[in-house]
């Protein structure tokens, strides 16, 4: 009887251990993963880098005839098509969140917020398509020629809408993305106004307190570092999109002062040259590119998650 | 005082019709995309699209191959990493708790949850493809698996962390070891939140196009051979998309149907498994 449980009990303890083991091991994959991730990217881009230096981030010239590399048109896209999807998507999200937790009658808060939240999970690809097909030629027709006869020839902000209007071009991939992160804004904004206490909120309306009062006053400060930090974590997802932007921004490298002008984003432009590169340094410079936006889209996410860190993990599982 | 009384009414009545109005904007834009896409997909919906291949330029034929292809790899992808992702979410949930090492994985798993998919790409791109020499449906299988991991990670945390702590402290009071509770007890009890969090993750992992442009590639004919560059539904969709022959749109905007009604089909699964979980009402 005894040598019988000890040997079970052995094998219990060796079950343990090689559990255990297990288990540490796929954990410490995923750390693996992001180290990989980063020394393969390196790797793969050190050819462009070595060759062109530092005036890869400074050239706007994009020539694989000549192989002359540099990044600043694509940077620049990236930046200005996010900036743009931001600037749209944020107020916008705000709204969606405040009618979510504040306004909206019970019974159809679920049902709106659901709805939402089902949006956020489109694949990208989707919005892209859309964009190509139904925003862009609705813009051509209707909005640029009266972006471009009105706001056009104000000194100042005019430079921007001039030119023809093309339909594809760094405005219209801008608002694709807005589109496209509006649903996953709204979401985690509306969940970190969840966050605030009741007793807070009650608290403000029994000293008089309007509605709009008690958003202003109470609800958006409590939850000012959440806001920023989804609002960061949509901004990630803006900058390394890929497939919306790829069919709306027209693949062009170079910097126009007009954003009605077709442009590149970095993810665009490995998207649409990455297979059909040819030679070693075309190749490494679009690694290269992908190093910049890990890079970039690193440095925000990392600053999201830390400022998110403080709330309840469980609120923001649906990120 | 009744007059500044009033300016404040006013400003909240505007405040909140702002409020209103942004989400009418949200929904109508949304609403306009699903709409766009059902009227023009619809059309194309036939017998044909799921029993004839790509076709090629200017010919008509249907989208077999692909959905085939996009079948093959999410499998493969989910087959390689849920595993990992499930047992990396059992360490940071049972093991390793609150250990420094375990606040430094989540933080990780956080960034590569949210890190842009064409990087995944570029890296299976580095890792695989450049070392085999050609582009193929392993390779495109890695990069979803890469994709699903940090997904499954999170939802599995949180789907062991629901589990009683009663259960557990009862299991270890029979004298079993922490991998016969985890195992036996825990598994068990969190079965469909797990389910859960794979339903998720195949469905983040099957409309993905950027990780697959330079893995899988795309190939115009029937290929079950994993070692070969095979069809998918993203990057038909992509390359169809914007090519200028009609017939190719048509099946574009048929194949990005498929692909969001299955994705859809799969979140409101998952959404319904979680709503019946003990407990889970709470969770959104």
């Amino acid at each position: 009887m005894a040598v019988v449980s000890a040997k079970r009990a052995a094998r219990q303890r060796s079950g343990e251990r090689l559990f255990r083991a297990a288990t540490l091991v796929a954990a410490i994959l995923v750390l693996a993963l992001l180290g990989g991730v980063a020394v393969s990217l390196l790797q793969g881009a050190w050819p462009a880098l070595s060759h062109f230096k530092l005036a890869f981030l400074t050239r706007e010239i994009w020539n694989p005839v000549t192989a002359q590399f540099g990044a600043l048109a694509p940077i620049y896209g990236t930046l200005m098509t996010s900036l743009i999807a931001m600037l749209v998507a944020v107020p916008i999200g705000f709204g969606i969140a405040i009618f979510l937790t504040e306004l909206c009658p019970r019974p159809l808060r679920r049902p709106v917020g659901v709805a939402i939240e089902l949006l956020a999970a489109v694949p990208s690809i989707i919005f892209g398509i859309w964009g190509l097909f139904v925003l862009a030629p609705i813009l051509q027709r209707h909005v640029q020629p009266w972006l471009i006869a009105h706001i056009g020839p104000v000194p100042g902000i005019g430079v921007l809408f001039q030119g023809p209007p093309f339909g594809i071009g760094v405005l219209s991939a801008g608002l694709v993305l807005a589109i496209m992160v509006l649903p996953f804004i709204a979401a985690v904004m509306r969940d970190v106004f969840e966050t605030v206490p009741d007793v807070l909120k009650e608290s403000g309306y029994a000293l008089g307190a309007t509605t709009w009062e008690v958003i202003w006053n109470v609800v958006v400060p409590y939850s000012r570092v959440g806001m920023v930090g989804g609002i960061m974590l949509g901004l990630g997802r803006a900058l390394g999109e890929t497939m919306a932007v790829t069919f709306v921004i027209g693949n062009a490298h170079r910097i126009s002062a007009s954003l009605l002008a077709p442009g590149t984003t970095i993810s665009a432009s490995i998207a649409n040259e990455f297979t059909e590169a040819v030679g070693d340094l075309y190749t490494s410079s679009l690694v290269a590119l992908g190093v910049l936006l890990f890079l970039i889209t690193f440095t925000v996410i990392a600053a999201a998650r830390f400022m998110l860190l403080r709330l309840d993990r469980r609120a923001l599982s649906a990120v | 005082m009744s007059r500044r009384r009033q300016v404040r009414k006013l400003g909240n009545a505007a405040a909140l019709c702002l409020s209103l109005l942004a989400t009418l904007i949200g929904l109508f834009c949304l609403g306009a995309i699903l709409w766009t896409l059902i009227a023009r997909g619809v059309s194309g919906i036939s017998v044909q699209l799921f029993t004839q291949m790509t076709p090629p330029p200017g010919g008509s034929g249907g989208l077999l191959n692909a959905i085939y292809g996009s079948i093959v790899m999410t499998a493969l992808g989910m087959l390689i990493g849920a595993p990992i992702g499930i047992l990396a979410g059992t360490y940071l949930a049972e093991y390793g708790r609150d250990a420094r090492l375990s606040n430094f994985i989540r933080f990780v798993n956080d960034v590569l949850l949210s890190a842009p998919s064409i990087i995944v790409g570029l890296f299976v791109y580095e890792v695989l493809v450049v070392r085999m020499g050609h582009f193929s449906a392993i390779a495109g299988a890695v990069a979803l698996a890469i994709i699903a991991i940090p997904v499954t990670v999170r939802t599995t945390e949180d789907m062991l962390r629901l589990v009683p702590q009663g259960m557990k402290d009862a299991s270890t009071a029979l004298g079993a070891y922490p991998w016969r509770t985890i195992t036996s007890i825990i598994y068990p009890a969190a079965r469909s939140g797990i389910v859960t969090g794979l339903l998720l993750a195949v469905a983040r992992v099957s409309g993905e196009t950027a990780p697959l442009l330079f893995t899988a590639l795309n190939n115009q004919f029937w290929s079950e051979n994993l070692n070969a560059p095979i069809a998918n539904l993203p990057v038909v969709i992509f390359q169809f998309a914007l090519s200028p022959y009609k017939d190719w749109q048509q099946l574009a905007w048929s194949g990005a149907l498929l692909i969001t009604l299955a994705i859809l089909l799969l979140s409101v699964i998952a959404r319904l498994i979680i709503a019946a979980l003990p407990g889970g009402t709470e969770q959104k």
